[in-house]
């Protein structure tokens, strides 16, 4: 079932959360919401859940108006930041909670709501937890037990919130890997806010990037990464440093000073300027810690910059701390103009 | 306790004095409560407990929290929700008014409804035109009972309700829960310890009321009396075996209801510690 949303407004009290904010995700598709604490994602996925009504705006589920149903009535499976789960039932009453609450003549019976059950704990490979209290869970198997809980009405649509917020960096990695293969096995439609760029570019089959209430750019991946929309996402998908271009080839008298954002990746290194764009700098700091190695360099003007090679490029041009190197943009990932 | 650094007999001192207060406030009155009662004999203390005039006292106080402690648990459930989970206008003056029987004297509670209901009071002519008698009868009574007992729930429920928070809700609605499976599936189990306290305190002020409920009640004998009343006017009248004996019921009362609160706290305690959640003090206003 795709999701389509039309200029949505939402404020509290005379705080705008929301500011027209339209976006559309189609039947299968894994879509992440990435923004920084604050850009109004949880507000989103709320409101998409009928948790929150909109100040304005409409919402197509498939194509039909779910303004008018009301969230029990919308079957879509949400997975709260803090799993949400009911304390006082066990896993199996937790995952059983919505077959139990069907109407009658929809109810399915004893019997079947046990399957159905087993064969959800099956699914996140959590099993023997069925007569474990929520309290009696790690972290890792709550958030999945909750998802469990949510799959279990069949959902067509599945909204997690920071499905992986409050895990560590470990269970986050394997969690994210599952939860891809589970989406390619299940393909349900699903929306999945996070605040970590790494784990949306890893996981989603698009980017929603979110800021101040208002969609900043939607693309796959690749394109929010390689081709950001702004001077936001750049910053938001990865760091990035700043050269401000101060000799240009021709010096018209008309010409406006500019700015150039460069990944730590696109910096050549080397002991003489290449062009007249390169930097004299000083290494500062050196992490040969992990398959990268991160460089700290400081420029005469005081200027910070971020440099990443592999560890074989550094070892060829023999690199050590306090050394005067100079630094050339290789790509530049975005320009501007200053104002 | 290995932190502990006070020497050991300012502790010994300050449990003495502690348990010595106890001693001297509570145990030795209750004791010459029960002495009293029974020191004619037990026959004696049977016969002024099923004297006409102590049953109909003790049939009103139970009709009168029977009626009043179901409504305040209705209320308080109905308010707490409200203040816990909603975000409203006006939601500070309702909390202000919910504790206002607290800080009323109850004596000023009674005289309220004398004034609303009572002969020149401001509904007074009309009630008296339409037949219907408030004042120095049961409406009364009742009435005044559920006034200064409508703070007992929702006070108690009021913290433990936003301890929970709403997010259980909100996802029995997003699996399809109506809002009253809502309510008895997932709200009324994670509340149920802190409800039934408030109700045990609600009801053990409903049925020792006596302030309040002297006021508007006119002390008809075997009519409008209730227990506390009873006890006033038997005492009054010189008739301390009879009085002591229905005193011994409240006396009682007081202790099934310490122990059901001790039972329920302990209860609660280990169900919220097993919750992972912090323990929340439960107020006590009796
Ligand atoms: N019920 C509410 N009342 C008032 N303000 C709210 C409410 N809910 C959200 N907000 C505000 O709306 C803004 C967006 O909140 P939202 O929860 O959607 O952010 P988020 O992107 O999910 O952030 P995070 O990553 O921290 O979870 C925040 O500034 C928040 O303070
Ligand atoms: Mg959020």
């Amino acid at each position: 079932m795709s999701i389509e949303v039309k200029a949505i407004d939402k404020t509290f009290g005379t705080f705008k959360a929301l500011d027209q904010v339209s976006l559309k995700v189609a039947t299968g598709e894994l879509v992440a919401l990435l923004g920084p604490s604050g850009s109004g994602k949880t507000t989103l996925l709320r409101i998409i859940a009928g948790l929150e009504t909109a100040d304005c705006g409409e919402i197509f589920f498939h194509g039909d108006d779910a303004r008018g149903k009301m969230t029990k009535d919308r079957n879509v499976g949400f997975v709260f930041q803090h799993y949400a789960l009911f304390r006082h039932m066990t896993v199996f009453e937790n995952i059983a909670f919505g077959l139990r609450v069907k109407p009658k003549a929809l109810r399915p019976s004893e019997k079947q709501i046990k399957e159905k059950v087993h064969e959800l704990l099956k699914l996140v490979q959590l099993e023997w937890v069925a007569s474990r209290f929520p309290s009696q869970l790690s972290g890792g198997q709550r958030q999945r037990i909750a998802l469990a809980r949510a799959l279990a009405i069949e959902p067509k649509i599945l909204l997690l919130d920071e499905p992986f917020g409050s895990l560590d960096a470990q269970v986050r990695k394997e969690l994210r890997q599952w939860l891809r293969r589970f989406h390619d096995h299940l393909h349900i439609t699903t929306l999945f806010v996070t605040h970590d760029q790494e784990e949306a570019l890893e996981v989603a089959d698009k980017i929603v990037v979110m800021n101040k209430g208002k969609i900043e750019q939607v693309g796959s991946p690749e394109d929010v990464y390689h081709n950001p929309a702004s001077v936001f996402v750049l910053n938001f998908l990865g760091n990035v440093n700043i050269f401000h271009a101060r000799s240009s080839a021709e010096h018209k008298s008309g010409e406006k000073p500019a700015k150039m954002y460069v990944r730590p990746h696109q910096l050549i290194v080397s002991r003489s300027p290449l062009s007249e764009n390169s930097v004299k700098v000083v290494l500062t700091f050196v992490n040969l810690a992990g398959s990268i190695v991160k460089i700290d360099a400081q420029s005469q003007k005081g200027e910070i910059f971020q440099v990443e090679m592999s560890q074989e490029e550094y070892r060829a041009l023999k690199l050590t701390k306090s050394d005067e190197v100079f630094l050339t943009p290789k790509n530049i990932a975005f320009s501007e103009y200053e104002i | 306790m290995s932190t502990r650094t006070e020497p050991a007999w300012i502790r010994r001192a300050l449990i003495g004095i502690a348990l010595s207060f106890l001693a001297l406030f509570i145990l030795l009155p209750l004791t010459v409560v029960f002495m009293n009662a029974l020191n004619k004999g037990i026959a004696i203390y049977l016969k002024s407990l099923s004297d006409p005039a102590a049953l109909a006292a003790i049939r009103l106080t139970l009709l009168t929290a029977l009626i009043a402690v179901p409504f305040n648990l209705i209320f308080g459930v109905a308010a707490s929700w409200a203040i816990a989970k909603f975000d409203f206008r006006l939601k500070n003056l309702l909390i202000t008014l919910i504790d206002l029987p607290l800080s009323v004297s109850p004596v000023i509670s009674g005289l309220i409804f004398v004034l609303l209901f009572g002969a020149q009071g401001a509904l007074g002519p009309w009630l008296r035109a339409h037949g219907i008698k408030v004042i120095f009868a049961l409406p009364a009574i009742i009435l005044t009972t559920i006034f200064v007992t409508f703070p007992m729930v929702a006070r108690e429920l009021i913290p433990v309700m936003k301890a929970f928070g709403n997010e259980e809700e909100e996802a029995a609605m997003t699996l399809g829960a109506n809002g009253f499976q809502t309510f008895w599936r997932v709200t009324l189990p994670n509340i149920k310890w802190g409800l039934l306290y408030g109700v045990i305190l609600c009801n053990a002020r409903a049925m020792g009321e006596f302030g309040a409920v002297s006021v508007v009640s006119g002390h008809i004998r075997g009519q409008t009396n209730t227990l506390p009343l009873h006890i006033e006017i038997l005492y009054n009248e010189y008739n301390f075996t009879a009085a002591f004996a229905a005193a011994s019921l409240l006396a009682m009362l007081a202790l099934v209801t310490l122990i059901l609160k001790s039972i329920i706290e302990f209860k609660y305690r280990a169900e919220l510690a097993a919750a992972g959640k912090f323990v929340i003090k439960m107020e006590n206003h009796v």
